[in-house]
């Protein structure tokens, strides 16, 4: 078991009410291990409480790369949220802490 | 092959000044470009040019153009910025101003003009895209309504000769397209090349976030140099090819990790990136080092553009109080959560009405809320904060009053009480038929 941060590195970037993180291992070998385990069902439990819509997830093999698509994610928009991080810019953070299980499949 | 040098001078409206200054130095460029307008900046600038007909442009205009202006105008290097915020023209006389004093009166600069949809935004009472209303609903809280324009006007001005383009609200890639396409000579239908051209603007757009900056964490992404960190460089063949580079012996670092995290900065479908000139497709991306600092990035396509523009409509949307105050040493976290359970409770006591409120403890539990920090250890220290949404200044401000008032009413040993109330505008989106917007270009004297 390992942290997905040993494995991958991640940047958030916002668009009104919608946050998106990218997921993008350092090694290309990792990749499959990032589409197994960084599902967006992990993601939008993990964010439970921020997220309010859907999580989408699209594929990018070419550069090893995961790109999460959080709609309702920044409490009604970048430019009127309450939050302190209005942007979500420390996301990726909280998610680069999930647990990844690397053991090998029987 | 033909290639053109493209530097990005600035990320956002109040990023560092040297490193464009670096850039414009020496970083070999034929283009420098400035990206200094964020979503909700033309809005306020357009409150400040109701109040004074002469401003409404980037409060940081002129300091950037001094310190660039005679290096670009002794090495021919054009600059290409949306600094005109609310009032292009008015930053462009502006500029010619500063040229003058200089001595540089023989700069020819342009302003595009044509971004402020607003009439065209009430005649069609155009639906809001981000929640159920539309244009004419949001009455006298609307401010001002700006199109993204493509890269076309600004390549036009460069191709009648400007020396500086100044614009108002443009698709950040465009300011960067713009001078491919008028230094290659681009078709404007050449989707794959317009596409491969928006990842190259998408890139750069950021300034330093593609250079090191948004990147370091110690120990697992190490980058030397922040504090002085240097600018990007493009360097675009006319075949659409891509080096991203930056000067020799600044600070920060480009890499094909910086460039695939900057990749997808604020990207949603990558196969379908929207543009005023293109709708670029970033899936088939390729990004490879081919030396230190020099990342060679292909693969960007593009296919037709859409028959609408994005508008950006901003509005008078609310207001915020806040208040903060801290807590330290053994039991801070119970103190700090006795205060907030104090403040919720006289809110409700002295009836302020606010619409939405956050109480939280800024070190524990105050960006990602009580689940996602679950499992953190106890901090030496935190800072309570509660911040309301209400209809009125008055309200607001009673927020951060309830939270100051903890000083001789609250926990013990609370200390450094801060409050704050603010309007809040904000921006929200609707889509403009294509054609009801006129952009133009217009050169103004030194």
């Amino acid at each position: 078991m390992k942290k997905l941060r040993e494995i991958a590195h991640s940047r958030t970037g916002d668009k009104g009410n919608t946050s998106n993180i990218s997921v993008i291992a350092y090694r290309e070998k990792d990749y499959p291990l990032l589409l197994e385990q960084v599902t967006s069902e992990r993601v939008k439990a993990l964010f439970a409480g921020v997220v309010e819509g859907e999580v989408v997830r699209y594929e990018l093999p070419n550069i090893s790369a995961l790109n999460f698509v959080m709609s309702g994610a920044l409490g009604g928009g970048v430019t009127r949220s309450l939050a302190l991080d209005a942007h979500g810019k420390s996301l990726s953070s909280a998610l680069l802490d999930l647990d990844i299980d690397d053991a090998p499949q029987q | 092959m033909r290639t053109i040098r493209i530097g990005s001078g600035a990320g956002y409206s109040g990023d560092r000044i040297e490193p464009a200054v670096e850039l414009a130095e020496k970083g070999d460029l034929q283009y420098l470009v400035f990206e200094c307008l964020g979503e909700r900046t033309v809005a306020l600038a357009q409150q400040a040019r109701m109040k004074n007909p002469d401003s409404g442009y980037d409060p940081l205009l002129e300091e950037r153009m001094r310190a660039v202006l005679p290096l670009c105008a002794g090495k021919g290097i054009k600059v290409v910025t949306n600094m005109g915020a609310a009032h292009s023209v008015a930053a462009a006389r502006k500029t010619a101003e500063i040229a003058k004093s200089l001595g540089l009166s023989s700069l020819k600069i342009a302003a595009i003009v044509g971004d402020d949809v607003l009439d065209a935004c009430k005649d069609g009472d155009l639906p809001i895209m981000e929640f159920d209303g539309s244009i004419k609903q949001l009455g006298n809280r609307l401010l001002s309504a700006n199109a993204y324009l493509g890269a076309g006007p600004i390549a036009d001005a460069l191709t009648a000769g400007a020396d500086i383009v100044i614009t108002g609200r443009a698709s950040d890639p465009a300011l960067f397209l713009a001078p491919m396409i008028h230094a290659f000579g681009w078709a404007m239908d050449d989707w794959d090349l317009l596409g491969q051209g928006t990842v190259a603007g998408h890139l750069l757009e950021c300034a330093g976030q593609i250079t090191g900056g948004y990147f370091a964490d110690p120990g697992y992404k190490d980058v030397l140099g922040l504090a002085r960190l240097g600018f990007p460089i493009g360097e675009v063949g006319e075949d659409g090819s891509l080096v991203i580079t930056k000067v020799a012996g600044s600070g920060g670092a480009v890499t094909a990790q910086t460039c695939k995290e900057q990749l997808l900065y604020e990207v949603h479908d990558p196969k379908r990136y929207l543009q005023p000139d293109v709708v670029a497709d970033f899936s088939q991306v390729k990004v490879e080092e081919i030396a230190p600092d020099r990342v060679r990035v292909s693969g960007g396509r593009g296919t037709r553009r859409t028959d609408t523009l994005k508008v950006s409509v901003g509005y008078v949307d609310s207001f915020i109080g806040e208040g903060q105050i801290s807590y330290a040493g053994p039991g801070a976290v119970a103190r700090g959560r006795l205060a907030l359970e104090i403040v919720r409770e006289r809110l409700k006591l002295t009836g302020v009405a606010a619409s939405e409120l956050r109480f939280e403890l800024v070190g524990v539990d105050s960006l990602h809320g009580p689940d996602v920090s679950a499992c953190a250890n106890e901090p030496y220290e935190v800072r309570v904060r509660v911040a309301g949404r209400t209809e009125s200044l008055r309200e607001a401000v009673r927020i951060g009053n309830e939270v100051e008032t903890l000083y001789t009413n609250g926990p013990a040993a609370g200390g450094g009480a801060w409050k704050s109330a603010r309007d809040v505008v904000a921006v929200a989106s609707v889509l403009l038929p294509r054609d009801l917007a006129k952009p133009q270009v217009r050169f103004v004297g030194a």
